[in-house]
């Protein structure tokens, strides 16, 4: 079947297109971009729309093995193909953990029929213990792009520094959820005087911004490629700005939970609003925005954290942490950043495609050019969307947004040529 | 009013109107016949989590007094959490046709939390850190009935205000009457930030103590020296213990306070305890008081 694009504006920076054109897929391949008339071809009509490389969320959490109650790996990828994304890569925090190549070969095998590319995180310690290494190079070679111990940081500096400088054989990055535990204490909210009020155990940026200042010298010392997640505070997002500047090679993303809340919300006691990092203050939320803007952030990934509603549905304290993300996250970006001139269409094409594809190393990701696959994601940036919990294709429906009214959405999303999504 | 959660929510109006009617409440616990019909035929649920004596004795006094049936469910938190989850335990008790819900847990937000599905009126009797709201109530009785008047008072809380829900909402109350409030204790237990509070911050308790017209000890945990907070109990006495001497550096007519259980020899001296500027004994029966003017206003229709 071959699928004609018509008349959609291309955004694509990483070959520096920006304008009107048609695009012609044909055997999963884009064939031709120009004017293009096509006989028997399916034709979508995307004048004013908005056509982007397939978007990539590189911060995602099945529960596939484990809790497939709360997302299955098909349903995970119903979410992200729903949402606009063509590809995420999935968190190693399973049960078992993904920290084994066969436990690789399972996500691998399992995402074959699944709508969207599902590329497998391996953890950096075997049971994500922190002490010592996984096997890396046997499950880069079953398809791992990156390495992580997700949820548990690494405690053990020198274990850390060994894995980097392992990488530096496999050349794929560490991605690094960085926080010093003892300073969090287990808190459930941010550390401020807002949340003392509520008398919720803090977890202080401090244990944050910690964390991050250790990663990124360890990325310089070693040179491997270190990935800083989820950043959620100005300081540790100075840090990381610091350390671009001295050419240290790290990268970064911010959740568009961090972009769009703040901790005020938790005056509710809403599990919904529990995560971690969790939700900062104002001023935290304003310097992510700024790093959005300036270039700190490379990537914003939605650290998409499924949990079943009989789970969350319990006293804040007893909730686990973690929200979903995959079907809001484009609306929401385009509503408050693009649709509000924050940012570009081109910026939210590298934050969203063209920098993830990059950090992880996908090939024939992050790019609109004949003769590359077909991975598409088209957002109409006039369609007005409730969010509606009861409507996701997750299982979950554990969102922070439920009730927001946006505008753009992700109208079409194609994989390889084949139309996973479609609501034009 | 449909439910007590905090008193950070609670406008000034209404926590005049509570003690107002806990006064002519205070009456009826000093008559021979204790009893009158306000809540006959209403049910009570304490539903208590934590180990507790005195409050949960209180609110059964004070709705017995009231006429209400009232019945206790204690549990722990974790034999609740391992099967049935608390909206499960609270749904089931709803089906037996309950009027109101006392919940007390170590969860803070969970009085709040009842009220998203509970159709019954709910009274938080202390959630986690967070909130104490009749305990604050009944501090403000106290202290109504010893001076006269909730105003331009100072009122200096001493100890662990970290971890006390207590040392908040007696915080946010003497703030709403327009009272300052000092809060004194080592800076682990009240961390800088606390400074974003209406009150004022002195590490130095002598100081603190100038002054004042009102002392609120908290009891002292003492688990604390486990968790870093402290270096011993010996070193907190010496610099926190509310003595026979630091007591003089207040006013002259002064009261000291405090929610209990006390720990005799920590955090009060014996002779303070025990001293007729202690008000401690008349903080429990005021207790029964604002709780009896609580459920009354809750469950009595006009409030």
């Amino acid at each position: 079947m071959r699928i004609l694009l018509k008349e959609g504006r291309v955004v694509s920076p990483a070959n520096r297109i920006d304008r009107v054109m048609d695009i012609l897929i044909e055997d999963g391949e884009i064939k031709e971009m120009g004017e293009i008339q096509c006989e028997n071809c399916r034709v979508y009509n995307l004048e004013r729309k908005v056509v982007f490389p397939g978007l990539i969320d590189m911060h995602v959490h099945f529960r596939e093995p484990g809790r497939e109650d709360a997302e299955s790996i098909d349903s995970g990828a119903d979410a992200a193909a729903k949402g606009g994304f063509v590809a995420v890569a999935m968190m190693p925090n399973t049960n078992p953990p993904i920290d084994d190549p066969l436990r690789v070969r399972f996500v691998v095998e399992k995402s074959r029929s699944a709508k969207v590319f599902i590329f497998p995180v391996g953890a950096l310690t075997k049971g994500r213990k922190g002490q010592e290494l996984a096997e890396l190079y046997l499950m880069a070679r079953e398809g791992a792009v990156a390495f992580s111990d997700d949820g548990s940081p690494v405690e053990n500096s020198l274990v850390l520094r060994r894995g980097l400088e392992y990488l530096l054989a496999i050349d794929l990055p560490y991605l690094s959820h960085a926080e010093d535990l003892q300073l969090s204490q287990e808190g459930l909210v941010n550390e401020s005087p807002f949340t003392a009020r509520l008398g919720l155990r803090g977890r202080p940026w401090v244990s944050e911004a910690v964390g991050v200042s250790r990663d990124v010298l360890l990325a310089e010392f070693t040179g491997a490629k270190v990935h800083i997640q989820h950043v959620s505070s100005r300081r540790a997002l100075d840090i990381i700005k610091e350390a671009k500047d001295r050419g240290v090679k790290v990268t970064c993303e911010v959740t568009p939970h961090h972009l769009f809340l703040d901790e005020r919300v938790l005056e509710s006691f809403d599990p919904n609003f529990k995560m971690n990092p969790p939700l900062r203050t104002p001023e935290d939320r304003e310097a992510l925005l700024r790093g959005v803007k300036d270039g700190t952030v490379d990537v914003i990934a939605t650290d998409h954290a499924p949990h079943s509603w009989d789970d969350k549905e319990v006293e804040f304290d007893a909730a686990p942490f973690g929200v979903v993300g995959l079907e809001t996250a484009v609306s929401l970006v385009w509503d408050r950043l693009v649709h509000r001139r924050v940012i570009s269409p081109k910026r939210f094409a590298e934050l969203l495609s063209v920098n993830p594809a990059r950090i992880l190393g996908l090939r024939g990701f992050g790019i609109i050019e004949k003769g590359y696959p077909a991975h598409i994601t088209v957002v109409d940036p006039k369609k007005e969307v409730t969010v509606d919990r009861e409507s996701f294709a997750s299982r979950s429906r554990n969102t922070p947004f439920h009730g927001w009214r946006l505008k753009g959405a992700p109208v079409l999303t194609i994989v390889e040529g084949e139309v996973v999504h479609s609501a034009i | 009013m449909r439910h007590l959660l905090s008193i950070e929510e609670t406008p000034r109006e209404e926590i005049e109107r509570i003690l107002e009617v806990g006064r002519t409440f205070l009456e009826i616990s000093r008559r021979p016949i204790k009893k009158v019909p306000v809540l006959r035929g209403k049910t009570v649920v304490n539903l208590f989590f934590e180990p507790s004596t005195r409050t949960r004795s209180s609110f059964e006094i004070a709705a017995k007094r009231l006429s209400a049936d009232v019945m206790n469910f204690s549990a722990s938190v974790s034999s609740v959490r391992k099967g049935e989850s608390l909206k499960d335990t609270v749904l089931n008790l709803e089906a037996m046709k309950t009027d109101l819900i006392v919940i007390r847990h170590p969860s803070p937000g969970v009085a709040r939390f009842l009220t998203t599905f509970c159709s019954s009126s709910v009274v938080n009797a202390g959630d986690g850190a967070h909130e104490h709201p009749t305990q604050a109530l009944l501090d403000a009785l106290t202290v109504l009935e010893q001076k006269g008047r909730l105003d331009g008072l100072k009122v200096v809380i001493v100890g662990d205000i970290l971890h006390s829900r207590v040392a908040r909402s007696d915080l946010f109350l003497f703030h709403k009457m327009d009272s300052s409030v000092v809060l004194s204790g080592p800076p682990t237990l009240i961390p800088p930030y606390f400074e974003a509070w209406p009150a004022e911050i002195d590490y130095d308790l002598d100081r603190a103590l100038e002054g004042a017209d009102v002392v609120i000890m908290l009891r002292l945990q003492m688990e604390r020296m486990k968790g870093g907070f402290l270096p011993s109990l010996r070193e907190y006495r010496e610099r926190y213990q509310l003595t026979k001497g630091r007591l003089g550096l207040t006013k002259p007519d002064a009261i000291v306070m405090h929610p209990g259980p006390i720990n005799r020899g920590i955090e009060l001296s014996h002779e303070v305890a025990d001293s007729s500027r202690s008000v401690i004994l008349d903080q429990v029966e005021k207790g029964v008081a604002v709780r009896m003017a609580v459920l009354s206003l809750l469950l009595g229709g006009e409030a």
